[in-house]
């Protein structure tokens, strides 16, 4: 475990501390539960696509759709409860939705051998322009009160996606780091041609991540809308940049087959507490862009020894 | 007339001293042949030479006098090269544009431009030299390995070469190639290059060496003039201790019929007849691109076959991937370790449990106590040289890695086992030690079909062989003919 520790989370882990010791220091606001536990629900939709994300960038892929299913899968769950249909069926239909999205994904990538930055690049466009077709380009409002529990309720003062978020990182951990399929998703990563002839079924595990990626971003889109109480049809633009950045800032080889989940949720979290930063600093919005990218590059460059390893 | 000399080169990597007050003494016009086992200090020893590293203590001089080199310029600026034994040549350009890098000021014609016709027509004299017909604009991604190898050469002696390094050429050559390869060496040597040659092919260095140096870990042990020198004692300095039989083969106890091919067709290889017998070592021969390795790849599942038969344990069958082979129980074991053996950024307990893992399963998850038992059993059977499964894979020496990628396969325990290239790039230790495992599975009853470049090893290794010519197997070596002349004439397309 140690070696693991020093392999691949030391860089973002330091990364991560020294920002939450410098925002502790210059914001008495900031090391407060209610303030922690804001940045945790803030940050709690990024994770749940991440996630999705680091099965997919371990298999050497990317997945750039996600913020596209995450705007289409609500705005048709959306758009039927507002329609009467009851809402655990609105759900279990969004979820198929991001499925069935990761699935086309999964298709073109394993099956016909496409490029997945190319792919995920056609159906980001392809999924949005569905969620416009459906909304008609206009928000959808009046979601019954009954879904808001989903973003908004607390049990014993945790927010539910938090709840939510941690329950699904502690799947995907096992899955990924305890299974047999996660372990040949490293393998399928690492070398597909290696696992092949090993083998692993590569084209089935391709689909698979790709369906993974697909179900999480329908279910943070569920979160999303239920926290804001309406599904817009722009949800979601540019989150995807956000995952792939929580990704690589915990340690993630984009050339696959390397990388970790606690990584990941070390990446979402700096990504967390950056954005958290900058806003109790009162941070001109102007400028934020440009100081969240100079830390990224930073905390990136503290990777660096593991990179050229 | 020059010598090129090193005296008490020592160097350490943090606390590992892999080399320990090391000499070595090269003539213009001598081909000196530096053996020793994988890790013995060869590479370090050369990239000190070249300037990659630098010694913690020792001195090179040259003629006498004291030279510093301290980087890849100064070496070369002192006409040394050096050949890697990987091909280092740019895949997408052409072998003129080959040439140009690193070489650009020579034909700068002014500011960003290149004089590319004095460049072709120095490239085309430089190909000449080797014997390459090739003309100077081919990409050379459209060349034969031997061919790319012939271009490394070229440029390696375009400049002003007084000392060459050759670290194992001719790993990827074919007989042929060798041939023009050593032909070349011995110009170089008439013209005054004094030559380093590095191989594992102790058949190689009797052709080829004028001297022979070897080194164990990390010490200089001793040199011997070539003409004379006794193997058995080579390998004993290299070793450091006896070995006993180069190839060490046991009779067959053939038994049951495991594999048949009858006309076997893919769509690189027509017309294959073979068969494997449980309890016996059958080799698979032939010039490289014979097609041997794709018949291994039919057989396993890989490549799809058009036509003939197929029979495994006396029934039809043919596999549509490497899985459904492995269920059925035959195992692969590919020739190119880091592209289709190991993934290098597992450990050695994975990449040992990666076949296998159905084998050990609680629920969906890994079992994780029986796959270390089961990984740490393997490493101390196979006898792989780690400090424990969890070191990863690819700092093993190439003896140790090709050990894991035998042991994933081993795990399965497979009724058919089909080795490519088991030894290529092994050290004499690591070689001694995987014959003995062939001979250990084939006294277990398994049928084993063996690809091989090294001639001797291939009729050492096996109670008979299969020799291909032209993507179709020509002929049969066994007992009384399995002996070289008779594979050459098989080899080449000639009949028994």
């Amino acid at each position: 475990m140690a070696n693991v520790l020093r392999r691949y989370h030391l860089g973002p882990l330091i990364g991560f501390l020294l920002l939450f010791i410098i925002l502790s220091i210059v914001s008495p606001q900031f090391l407060t539960f209610g303030n922690l536990r804001n940045v945790a629900l803030q940050m709690s939709v990024n994770t749940l696509l991440a996630v999705g994300m680091t099965f997919v960038i371990l298999t050497s892929g990317i997945d750039l759709s996600v913020g596209s299913t995450l705007a289409l899968s609500s705005a048709i769950a959306a758009g039927l409860m507002v329609g009467h249909t009851p809402i655990w069926l609105a759900v279990v239909i969004a979820l198929v939705v991001g499925l069935l999205a990761g699935l086309l994904n999964g298709i073109f990538i394993a099956y016909a051998r496409l490029a997945p930055f190319i792919v995920t690049l056609g159906t980001m466009t392809l999924f949005r322009g569905m969620t416009e077709i459906y909304t008609q380009g206009t928000p959808i409002f009046n979601i019954p009160t009954g879904f808001s529990w989903l973003g908004t309720a607390q049990l014993a003062g945790i927010p539910v996606p938090v709840i939510l978020t941690v329950l699904i990182l502690v799947a995907a951990w096992i899955i990924l780091h305890r299974s047999i399929p996660g372990r040949r998703i490293y393998a399928v990563g690492g070398n597909e041609q290696v696992a092949y002839l090993a083998g692993v079924r590569v084209k089935k595990y391709l689909l698979l991540v790709y369906m993974v990626s697909g179900v999480l971003a329908a279910v943070a889109g569920l979160v999303l809308t239920s926290r804001l109480g309406s599904a817009e049809p722009t949800a979601g633009t540019g989150y995807e940049l956000d995952a792939i950045t929580a990704v690589v800032l915990g340690g993630t080889s984009l050339f696959g087959g390397e990388g970790t989940l606690v990584g990941t949720l070390i990446g979402a979290a700096i990504l967390g507490v950056i954005d958290n930063g900058l806003n109790i600093l009162n941070v001109n919005s102007f400028w934020q862009d440009a100081v969240r990218g100079a830390i990224i590059l930073l905390a990136i460059l503290l990777d660096r020894k593991k990179v050229t390893r | 007339m020059s010598v090129l000399e090193m005296k008490g080169i020592t160097k350490s990597f943090g606390s590992v001293k892999v080399l320990e007050s090391v000499d070595l003494r090269l003539e213009s016009g001598e081909v000196l042949a530096l053996l020793g086992e994988n890790g013995a200090g060869k590479s370090t020893l050369m990239k000190i030479l070249t300037g990659v590293y630098s010694a913690d203590a020792g001195e090179i001089r040259l003629d006498g006098q004291p030279v510093s080199i301290h980087q890849i310029q100064d070496s070369r600026a002192l006409g040394i090269e050096i050949m890697h034994q990987e091909l280092s040549l740019f895949q997408n350009l052409s072998i003129a544009e080959n040439f140009l890098i690193g070489h650009e000021a020579a034909y700068r014609t002014g500011p960003g431009l290149i004089d590319y016709r004095k460049l072709h027509r120095d490239v085309a004299k430089a190909l000449l030299r080797v014997g390459l017909q090739r003309p100077t604009s081919t990409p050379v991604s459209a060349l034969g390995v031997g061919e790319q190898q012939l271009v490394e050469i070229a440029r390696a002696i375009q400049s002003k070469v007084r000392f060459l390094i050759m670290d194992e050429p001719t790993a990827a050559l074919t007989e042929v190639e060798t041939a023009r390869l050593f032909d070349l060496i011995r110009q170089l040597r008439a013209d005054g290059v004094g030559i380093i040659y590095i191989s594992h092919r102790m058949e190689e260095l009797y052709q080829i060496a004028d001297k022979v140096e070897i080194l164990r870990d990390g010490k200089f042990i001793g040199t011997r003039s070539m003409a004379g020198a006794d193997e058995r004692e080579l390998i004993r300095m290299m070793v450091g201790r006896d070995v006993d039989e180069r190839y060490p083969r046991r009779d067959p106890v053939p038994g049951e019929m495991l594999l048949e091919l009858k006309g076997l067709t893919t769509h690189r290889v027509r017309n294959i007849h073979l068969n494997v017998r449980a309890g016996e070592v059958v080799g698979l021969g032939g010039l490289m691109g014979s097609g041997r390795t794709e018949v291994a790849r039919a057989i396993a599942g890989v490549d799809r076959i058009r036509g003939g038969e197929m029979r495994f344990r006396g029934q039809p069958r043919m596999f549509r991937s490497p899985g459904e082979a492995s269920a059925a129980g035959v195992a692969f074991v590919t020739e190119d370790r880091k592209r289709e053996g190991l993934i290098l950024s597992f450990s050695v307990r994975e990449n040992l449990a990666l076949p296998t893992l159905d084998q050990r399963k609680r629920g969906g998850l890994v079992h994780r106590a029986r796959e270390r038992a089961f990984a740490n059993d393997m490493v101390h059977r196979l006898r792989i040289k780690v400090a424990n499964a969890e070191q990863a894979v690819g700092s093993l020496s190439g003896g140790n890695q090709q050990k894991v990628v035998l042991g994933k396969w081993l795990a399965h325990n497979p009724d058919l086992l089909i080795l490519d290239e088991p030894t290529r790039g092994v050290d004499v230790g690591a070689k001694q030690e995987i014959y003995q495992l062939i001979n250990e599975m084939k006294a277990e009853g398994k049928g084993i079909l063996m690809i091989s470049s090294d001639l001797p090893e291939l009729l050492g290794m096996c109670d008979r062989v299969y020799v291909m010519y032209q993507g179709t197997t020509q002929g049969e070596v066994k007992g009384e003919s399995l002996n070289e002349e008779d594979f050459m004439t098989l080899a080449t397309g000639g009949e028994l």
